[in-house]
């Protein structure tokens, strides 16, 4: 991202992390304080926001009705796509979604589906014919670093929020009923990133640190705390150590924030 | 839509394709086949067929995005439409915009960009053919066509994947085997520099199976770093040849 950190700064907060400390008084495995909020928007089936330090996410979902993929007839859709909407971030510009976006999106995406928190057989109404698509937009707020796990976390509340229309099936058409039911999950990902700094590893790298450090480390762990999904990014490399070091951080972490979602 | 194979690794311990838990497909490389890009490579894994290209260090277009201090890498990684079963468009996909930044992500790590400021240079990746682990096979092929275009690197980048099929951590998965598979690794890895420029995962792993495929995977790097090795090695015999000849 093209905003910039000075030279002092960036030596400030490398100093800190060679101590065990940071620029805004977290220990370097301490994460921001979390507050999650559910169903703030009514016109979606499910919605959440989530505030992770200054960094704010909303995600909503949409769900309606369609055709399934024809490798998969008796299983629903799910789709992610994540929007870094320009009044987030002064970096942020408005146009289709660049490959910070769609990585976002992706990433989101990986943990939702190879978790399979959403039981897709449940969304079948005809097989091969109708199906529901659950459509989730991640919509970022406020930029302040570590928008993968804000988002990640978002996304999850906003499904397990989530109330799908009833229905009836009257002379092969899907007539909507009166009434909800709660969207069928069967695991709740949790997304958990690092960064590396000076070849130390900090949990949650906010803003100025991710514009410091040379690599990043997401991984998503499901509900019985296997690994669902990785991605490294940025241009550094982890030794094998590092991420056998990184992976058993993120599992802590992420057990802690497993206690925050409510389902 | 072929049927879903049940099982995907026989009693034998024998997969698909007859191969073993901790073997490689076969991979040919050939350094240096493009007369038109300053670097060039081509491999073939598995039935997997990539090309890869080199421009540069050259003057950056559009010019603001060049960099006062360093050069810019750029990559793109694209799929011929007639490289899968059913056809794909040509436009972008998603998931080539998020592998093009992967790809660029895992072989910056190599190259001296603070050799080259106000540059920039291109490397674009060609599928061929797929068969499952493309982005391992042209980050395989797009260091070595860094690596051909003279561009001054810490060490060449090799990847390859480890994964979960049926109940068995296994090596390289072809097409089949990581579609119905379990999981899938990918891991880009600089041998001389013990440093992992590239990590993916998907699927279900529990930790110490994860840590199994990510030291597997990082065996079969070390293993196709020779062929790089050598296939550099033999454009250069060529040349030397040639120059030979011509005195």
């Amino acid at each position: 991202m093209s905003s910039l950190v000075t030279r002092v700064r960036i030596k400030q907060i490398e100093q800190l992390i060679e101590k065990g400390k940071r620029l805004d008084g977290r220990g370097v495995s301490d994460y921001r304080e979390i507050k999650i909020e559910q169903g703030l928007i009514e016109r979606a089936e499910g919605s959440a926001r989530v505030l992770l330090g200054k960094t704010e996410v909303l995600v909503g979902v949409k769900v309606e009705t369609g055709t399934p993929f024809p490798d998969t007839p008796n299983e629903g859709v799910m789709t992610v796509n994540a929007e870094l909407v320009p009044l987030a971030s002064p970096t942020f510009e408005p146009g289709p979604p660049d490959e910070n976006s769609i990585e976002l999106a992706r990433i989101v995406d990986r943990g939702i589906r190879e978790s399979k928190a959403i039981d897709t057989e449940k969304l079948c109404i005809e097989p091969g014919k109708k199906v529901f698509i659950v459509f989730v937009d991640v919509y970022v707020l406020n930029h302040d670093g570590n928008l993968i796990d804000a988002s990640a976390l978002a996304a999850v509340s906003a499904l397990i929020n989530t109330k799908m229309p009833n229905y009836d099936i009257e002379d092969g058409e899907v007539k909507i009923k009166q009434g909800y039911t709660q969207l069928p999950m069967k695991n709740h990902p949790i997304t958990v990133t690092l960064g590396k700094i000076n070849n130390k590893l900090i949990v949650d790298p906010w803003l100025e640190e991710e514009q410091v450090m040379d690599s990043r480390l997401s991984i998503a762990i499901n509900d019985e705390g296997n690994i669902c999904a990785i991605q490294k990014g940025c241009s550094g490399y982890f030794t094998q150590q590092q991420i056998l070091e990184g992976m058993k951080m993120i599992q802590e972490i992420a057990a802690e924030l497993r206690k925050k979602l409510d389902w | 839509m072929n049927e879903k194979p049940e099982k995907l690794i026989d009693k034998k311990g024998c997969r698909l394709d007859g191969r073993k838990a901790d073997e490689l497909r076969p991979i040919k490389i050939e350094v240096g086949i493009l007369s038109n890009a300053d670097g060039s490579a081509y491999i073939e894994q598995g039935k997997n067929k990539i090309l890869a290209a080199a421009f540069g260090p050259r003057e950056m277009h559009p010019k603001h995005l060049s960099l006062p201090d360093r050069m810019v890498l750029r990559c793109r990684y694209h799929m011929a439409p007639f490289s899968v079963q059913e056809r794909k468009s040509p436009a972008p996909s998603r998931r080539e915009v998020e592998l093009s930044k992967v790809i660029r992500e895992s072989l910056e790590p190599s190259v001296f960009v603070e050799y080259y400021p106000r540059t920039g240079v291109d490397v674009f990746i060609e599928v061929l053919q797929a068969d499952g682990g493309t982005r391992c096979a042209a980050i395989t092929a797009a260091s070595l066509a860094l690596a051909d275009a003279g561009i001054p690197m810490r060490d060449l980048v090799v990847a390859c994947a480890a994964g979960k099929i049926d109940d068995t951590v296994v090596l390289d998965l072809f097409d089949t085997e990581d579609k119905v598979g379990t999981a899938d690794v990918p891991v880009a890895f600089m041998p001389n520099l013990n440093a992992v420029t590239l990590l993916q995962m998907d699927g279900n792993l529990a930790p110490e199976e994860f840590e199994k495929a990510v030291s597997m995977a990082i065996e079969g790097c070390r293993k196709i770093y020779d062929m790089q090795k050598e296939a550099l090695k033999t454009k250069y015999m060529l040349v030397k040849q040639e120059e030979e000849v011509e005195e």
